[in-house]
């Protein structure tokens, strides 16, 4: 019953956590909801693009690619690119994530980009109870903002204008920050970095951030278990 | 955009589908047995490695083209921030502020 605890502990802790996150995705999803109207969605397609596929990186560059025209087999392989990244933290998980293939596939759809993070111990492995509470106020947000958004919609214009896309690089610079303290996190920072931003001009939009995820190689071979945690 | 309402239903539901086959490939397909030791200090790192690409794409780059702008001044201002150890939900709002004001000036 200890395990069952400590469970419940990490997911009151991962709910409290959430919350400067959940404003964050609540400001992303209401402007993903004010675009998508004035794209031609309906508000009801709007809010339902945010309940199912809850992912913000995925949602604004399929949307960004229909609205310059693009047609449906690139929004779709945009969002697949974009989205990519969630087949290494994926793997990255599945050691943590207890029971058969079926619940484990329906957890992980619980990882967000600040709840896989945060959940991260830094040993390689994760706090389940972390990941699953820290998602929970974050997905409420997420689709809450989209109604606001898409109701609100033409009355607000052009959102690039409130500073709005500022909001999600800080606070994944607070959780980069926390990561920073081993030396091997600043060697993997820097060169995922270095990665991403030199294949900008040359690959899709989310290929370079899939592609960073080679940078944690030079974790080949550290130990980062100096307890006997593992 | 040239979608009909009901084409746009038919994205929607492909990328719902998308988006959880690639959040259940991992979990799914690797979870239930003990990764080798040699990958825990890969798995560790990438946290770092993928965050830092987040960041530097979203305040880098547009697009295709590397390109700096107000939002590059005001996650930058708020990076400092954090390093002075300032809470968190302040960096955000100065990030906001500071990027709004310099887009209404130029």
């Amino acid at each position: 019953m200890e395990e069952a605890d400590a469970y419940r502990t990490a997911f009151r802790r991962g709910l409290r956590l959430g919350l400067p996150y959940a404003t964050v995705s609540g400001v992303l999803s209401l402007s993903f909801g004010v675009v998508a109207v004035q794209a031609g969605f309906t508000v009801l397609q709007a809010v339902v693009t945010s309940a199912l596929v809850f992912a913000g990186s995925a949602q604004f560059a399929a949307l960004s690619v229909l609205t310059a025209g693009g047609g449906v087999p690139a929004a779709l392989g945009a969002a697949t690119l974009m989205h990519s990244r969630f087949l290494a933290m994926g793997i990255a998980v599945a050691p943590s994530i207890p029971g058969g293939p079926l619940r484990r596939a329906v957890e992980g759809q619980a990882m967000v980009d600040s709840s896989w993070a945060l959940a991260n111990r830094g040993d390689g492995t994760f706090d389940r109870g972390l990941l699953l509470g820290t998602t929970v106020p974050q997905y409420v947000a997420w689709v809450i903002g989209s109604i606001v958004g898409a109701l609100a919609g033409d009355l607000l214009g052009d959102i690039e204008r409130y500073g709005l896309d500022a909001l999600f690089p800080t606070f994944f610079v607070g959780i980069l920050l926390a990561e920073l303290g081993r030396p091997r996190g600043r060697v993997a920072a820097a060169l995922g970095a270095a990665i991403a931003l030199a294949l900008v001009p040359f690959t899709p939009p989310g290929v370079p951030v899939l592609a960073a995820a080679v940078a944690a190689l030079v974790g080949l071979g550290a130990d980062p278990t100096p307890t006997e945690a593992a | 955009m040239t979608l009909g309402e009901g084409q746009l239903w038919l994205v929607i539901g492909a990328l719902a589908l998308i988006t959880a086959a690639l959040k259940a490939a991992g979990p799914a397909l690797v979870g239930g047995r003990d990764l080798p030791r040699w990958a825990n200090g890969v798995i560790a790192a990438m946290a770092p490695a993928l965050l830092a690409a987040l960041v530097a794409t979203a305040v880098l780059s547009d697009g295709d083209r590397w390109s700096a702008g107000a939002d590059t001044v005001g996650v930058g201002v708020a990076a400092a921030l954090l390093l002075l150890r300032v809470p968190l939900v302040v960096c955000a709002g100065v990030a906001v502020v500071v990027t709004a004001v310099l887009r209404a000036l130029f």
